[in-house]
């Protein structure tokens, strides 16, 4: 009986091994490639009998030196980093007030309104990007970071509104009322109360608006043509690959680089912004 | 003591006025950046649908109907509206079905979860520009890294080979396999969506009903078909909206790995458009497929929206 329960558990950990083994692989082989060929030589790359998954040559640094000293890459990574810190800045200037009044100040139409603006994140860029070209062109914006600088924070600041209602709905009302009987006004109350309870929805919202943005092709890809405006984002696919002309050992360097930083950060916030999704169904 | 509690009514009356001016003013700002910035593209977009304007043009001479009319009779058109809901629909389903397995895998306690998390999210992390440039190199008519594999298994390459004797599969090639490649990306990219979703209704699950559920000497697919899943039915209202939204308004998988090539078999809604719109400079047709997304979206999120929140009145 008892050997039954072992066999049985030993099976049951057999079969989770190997599920996630499977699911693991699937997810992450892409970029294990990425990894190996950016180091890869030529001649090694090139030759359809040579494991693709290993190195039959000995390693080399020449994608990479090809990658920073001839590419623009070190450029766009730049310009999305600028494009992303400007972005958190106008998304949590506009976020802050919006999501506290939501949550404090307008009743029971907070909710509503704060669901409404939610929406608006659903409505994809794929949607509007043509007239919206015509429009950052109108502005004197085209071909330029400043148009992306403007136009990510149309789906930064929905997203991020709605995270950051849930994050001041979590903190007890009590605890303005004490500092406004203690002699804050409205305005003092917030400052010296409430935002330092909030920092951690701050940050979350800091990471959705730079992830969010660093990641956005179809605005950067119709806005910018010139390409030491261009974010990494699009650099890394057009500026790389120029019609057959495929500089693999660099663009998939490339590609893994700029992507790694972006991942960890979103992967330290993941719950947050999973939790945001399913507050929809509460 | 009357004139007190007016006072008293009084003040805390212009305090609310006050908040509720507040209110108004703090809420201000982000509403009018997000109606200015949406709301003037959206209408544009519905003017342009109707009228003939293109890149180069300073004029937008009305054609009424004419744009949608010419879609419709297209039979490029058709077939991108075809791929358009069989990318999306295929997508979903194998989405929610991998994504409740792979949940239910992570709930299970094993060791190096926080590397395996990190891996496993990495192709929803990861810009998805970048990623699928990794899956172009998978994908390569020569050197793919697959077809090496297969080759390797025996699979392909040899007269008599299960997968063929040519030495490669060709997967953004022809026929069939683009459209299943491409299907292949979308799930492998929005697959750690789904299930970090599920996993988040999995754990709300109390877990006194769970071990009651146990008690009551219920089995596996018994828990899991009706204590977990009706449970957890809001939950998977969302994961289906998010799933269905990502995909459907996606245009990053194809651009990257076909161009809706070959001979425009594998565009979509979003790629059809922007290669009309901005590639082909006109703009009032390619602003008429996309507004062709706008119900679709719009009706999804409704209905899907009344479902999830119909559940807690």
């Amino acid at each position: 009986m008892e050997d039954r329960t072992r066999v049985k558990q030993a099976g049951w950990r057999a079969a989770t091994y190997a599920g996630i083994g499977l699911f693991t692989l699937f997810s992450a082989m892409p970029f294990y490639v990425m990894l190996i060929t950016a180091f890869k030589r030529e001649s090694d790359l090139y030759d359809p009998q040579n494991n693709p998954f290993w190195f039959t040559e000995p390693p080399t640094m020449a994608n990479l030196d090809l990658l920073f000293g001839n590419t623009k890459f070190l450029t766009w990574l730049f310009n999305s980093f600028l494009i992303g810190a400007l972005v958190v800045v106008i998304t949590l200037v506009l976020v802050i007030p919006a999501a506290y009044s939501l949550a404090r100040l307008a009743g029971r139409w907070g909710e509503t309104l704060g669901i409404g603006i939610f929406l608006t994140y659903l409505v994809p860029p794929t949607l509007l990007f043509l007239p919206f070209a015509k429009v950052m062109a109108a502005l004197g914006l085209q071909n330029s970071v400043w148009a992306l600088i403007v136009a990510y924070p149309t789906f930064t600041v929905p997203f991020c509104t709605w995270l950051m209602l849930g994050f001041f709905k979590a903190i007890p009302r009590d605890i303005e009322e004490q500092a406004m009987i203690d002699g804050y006004g409205r305005l003092g109350a917030f400052i010296h109360a409430v935002l330092p309870l909030a920092i951690p929805g701050i940050l979350t919202v800091i990471v959705f608006a730079f992830t969010l943005s660093t990641s956005e092709f179809i605005y950067a890809l119709a806005f910018v043509q010139n390409s030491v405006e261009k974010t990494v984002s699009i650099g890394v696919p057009t500026e790389l690959v120029r019609g057959d002309v495929f500089r693999w050992g660099s663009l998939l360097a490339g590609a893994l680089l700029a992507s790694i930083p972006v991942s960890i950060l979103y992967t330290l916030f993941i719950d947050q912004f999973v939790a945001g999704l399913t507050a929809l169904a509460k | 003591m009357a004139t007190g509690v007016l006072e008293k009514y009084g003040a805390r009356q212009r305090l609310l006025d006050s908040d509720r001016l507040l209110a108004a003013i703090l809420i201000a700002p982000a509403i009018i950046y997000i109606v200015a910035l949406m709301g003037v593209p959206f209408v544009l977009s519905i003017y342009y649908s109707l009228s003939d304007v293109t890149t180069g043009g300073t004029d937008a001479p009305f054609v009424g109907l004419a744009n949608f009319r010419a879609l419709i009779g297209d039979p490029t058109f058709l077939q991108t509206l075809y791929n358009t809901f069989l990318v999306s629909g295929m997508t979903l389903l194998i989405v929610l079905v991998l994504g409740t397995i792979q949940a239910e895998l992570l709930l299970r306690s094993f060791r190096g979860k926080w590397l395996v998390r990190f891996l496993i999210l990495l192709p929803w992390t990861a810009p998805v520009s970048l990623s699928v440039i990794g899956w172009l190199w998978m994908f390569d008519s020569i050197f793919s890294p697959i077809d090496w594999s297969l080759r390797q298994a025996g699979l392909l390459g040899h007269p008599g080979a299960l997968l063929g004797p040519a030495t490669n599969l060709y997967w953004l090639g022809s026929g069939g396999l683009p459209m299943a490649s491409i299907i292949l990306v979308n799930v492998w990219r929005i697959l750690p969506l789904g299930t970090v979703i599920v996993l988040a209704g999995l754990n709300s699950i109390p877990r006194e009903v769970q071990e009651q559920a146990l008690v009551d000497g219920a089995g596996y697919f018994r828990r899991l078909f009706q204590v977990n899943l009706p449970m957890m039915l809001p939950i998977f209202g969302i994961a289906v909206l998010f799933t269905f939204v990502f995909t459907f308004a996606d245009m990053v998988v194809i651009y990257i790995l076909t161009r809706g090539g070959p001979a425009n078999s594998t565009h979509v809604l979003t790629t059809l458009a922007f290669f009309t719109g901005v590639q082909g400079g006109s703009l009032g047709q390619g602003a008429a497929i996309a507004l062709f997304m706008f119900p679709v979206l719009a009706a999804l999120s409704a209905i899907i929206l009344m479902l999830i929140r119909r559940r807690e009145v």
